[in-house]
């Protein structure tokens, strides 16, 4: 399957799971499809069948409340039974809807922004410590620059030459209440990682070529620094009437929406 | 008590090359043995709890069995959701130290009372909780927790406490610790009032029984019933705020046991709890002059004769 195939599949799955569970944050589950499906299908050296091999590359999604997305993914990649998603949500489910360290494939469970950076960096610290080539990939949403917990972090990582861990920044450029350049605008972005001595990459988030050859080559020039991809994407991708839309962070689709966003989508 | 901790540590990392300690930009003339025979195993995260507990976090993901150290309220409030969330949901083997417990830095002011993070940690699942009295228990905590999988806290003092303990003892989890036998009246200590304590009853001639409490959480609820039956009167004392601290916690067990049908009516002993009075103390001094000031002191009259 190649990394299209698996957006579009990641795509109706999320949308199956988020109108089943009338669950919130299915645009923040598309502006980071396309770089789940790159990563899954080109990057990381993750084998289901052994989820948890010490050698793997390690993947943190620090924006858990878009977990439904990462579900899909690892449920299309065999790490579960895709039927198991069917309870998304619902009581008693294992699969809460926000990222549950319980499901295999799943590192770190996530749910309070600001706190999975950090463990990424301990993570590739320890790597380093033990002489393993592991990939430490981290991915946060725009918003959550917001938390001062991730500037510690982001001070952390080029003091200590963490250049087996790699930042994605899904910036989709709206947040929970508004805009992200209204809310608190994080901009700059490229000059404030470059200033802190970062190995700054810029992508389309939904261009499956940039992505994977800002993935591969992100080692290249590092200079032993960290590196992080800035993914302009747009929130609620795949679906017109959810792009760029503050409204689907909040909602679930209606019989109407939902017939009509799986038509679309099937058309990708 | 920092240095009973940091001697242990040492011995315990010389047998296991996993322990790694990181310091948030704290441990000045404390922690430099440590760093000197294990460079690798060490880190100054810089002034950045939240960090500390997330990277530490990370490190124990990795089979690392952490430990990160600062003063008082800094690894404990300042992260108590890192605590909360990643280290303790997670069940992660990172151990929280804490110096300058209760008042030991009195005079540097509020922000340096450590007065309220028992009653927040100890509701935190997974994580046990500690207080040693005395540097001899500062040893044994330290050792114990090298050896005992789990996120755990101990709130250190600071230097130069005295050595109260006079006998060996196996330092379990849970359980509380023996200091004087006497009838009647028990004297509940937690942490670093275990001296005073001690020093009351024998400079007093009181027919009491002290018992030193390293742990708030878990308290072995069989061993301590046997106290509650043998016991008509019970002081507990603790510099921390009088809500959600030690004496709460027994409270709280002795409730569970009455529910529990443990103990009849005519067992139930009368309990006085003495604390901080729920306040800020905004004046410098001493330990012991923010001790008197707070009330943290036994009279005669709490006893029994």
């Amino acid at each position: 399957m190649t990394s299209l195939e698996l957006s579009k599949k990641i795509r109706l799955k999320v949308l199956d799971l988020v109108y089943k569970a009338n669950a919130s944050h299915i645009g923040g589950a598309y502006s980071m499809t396309d770089l789940l499906a790159v990563l899954y299908t080109d990057i990381l050296n993750i084998n289901p069948e052994l989820p948890n091999n010490p050698d793997r590359d390690r993947f943190f999604l620090s924006k858990g409340h878009t977990c439904a997305g990462l579900y899909a993914t690892l449920g299309l990649k065999g790490f579960f039974k895709i039927e198991e998603l069917d309870s998304y949500a619902q009581n008693g489910s294992k699969f809460l809807s926000h990222t549950s360290h319980h499901i295999s494939g799943v590192e770190i469970s996530a749910g309070s922004l600001g706190h999975v950076l950090s463990i990424s960096c301990g993570v590739a610290y320890a790597c380093k410590l033990k002489n393993e080539n592991q990939q430490i990939i981290c991915l946060i949403s725009d918003g959550e620059l917001n938390e001062g917990s991730n500037w510690e972090p982001i001070m952390f990582a080029p003091h200590h030459k963490l250049d087996n861990l790699i930042l994605i920044i899904d910036y989709n450029k709206i947040q929970s209440f508004g805009n992200v350049k209204d809310v608190i605008d994080i901009e700059p972005l490229k000059q404030k990682f470059e200033a802190f001595r970062w190995n700054v990459l810029e992508v389309d988030g939904h261009n499956h070529n940039e992505i994977k050859v800002a993935l591969s080559n992100s080692k290249l020039n590092c200079n032993s620094l960290p590196t992080v991809i800035i993914a302009n994407t747009i929130k609620g991708k795949g679906v017109d009437f959810m792009e760029n839309k503050l409204l689907w962070h909040y909602k679930s689709p209606n019989l109407e929406q939902y017939t009509e966003a799986k038509k679309q989508l099937e058309k990708l | 008590m920092r240095t009973a901790f940091i001697t242990q540590l040492i011995e315990e990392a010389r047998k296991n090359d996993k322990i790694f300690l990181i310091v948030g930009d704290l441990g000045f003339s404390v922690v430099e043995p440590f760093v000197e025979e294990f460079p690798n195993q060490f880190l100054n995260i810089g002034i950045a709890e939240q960090n500390m507990a997330g990277v530490a976090a990370g490190l124990a993901l990795e089979g690392y069995c952490v430990y990160i150290y600062s003063i008082g309220n800094f690894p404990t409030l300042r992260c108590i959701e890192q605590i909360r969330y990643d280290i303790c949901y997670h069940n992660l083997n990172v151990k929280i130290i804490a110096v300058g417990g209760g008042y030991s830095y009195g005079s540097l002011g509020p922000s340096h009372h450590a007065t309220e993070e028992i009653g927040m940690l100890r509701t935190i699942p997974n994580l046990t909780v500690c207080s040693p009295g005395d540097p001899i228990e500062a040893k044994e905590l330290t050792k114990l927790s090298a050896n005992t999988y789990g996120p755990c806290y101990i709130r250190l003092g600071k230097a130069g406490e005295p050595i109260v303990h006079e006998s060996d003892f196996e330092m379990k989890i849970g359980n509380f610790l023996p200091i004087i036998v006497g009838e009647k009246n028990a004297l509940f200590t937690m942490g670093a009032t275990l001296k005073y304590a001690k020093d009351y009853v024998l400079n007093n001639k009181l027919n009491a029984s002290v018992y030193s409490f390293p742990f708030v959480k878990p308290i072995n609820k069989t061993n301590i019933l046997n106290l509650f039956i043998k016991y008509e009167n019970i002081i507990t004392i603790e510099e921390h705020q009088f809500d959600a601290g030690f004496g709460s916690a027994i409270l709280e067990v002795l409730n569970d046991l009455i529910e529990e049908g443990l103990l009849t009516n005519i067992q139930i002993p009368k309990i006085k709890r003495i604390a901080i009075p729920n306040k800020f103390f905004s004046i410098a001094g001493t330990q012991d002059y923010l001790r008197n000031a707070a009330g943290v002191i036994l009279e005669t009259n709490f006893f029994k004769n």
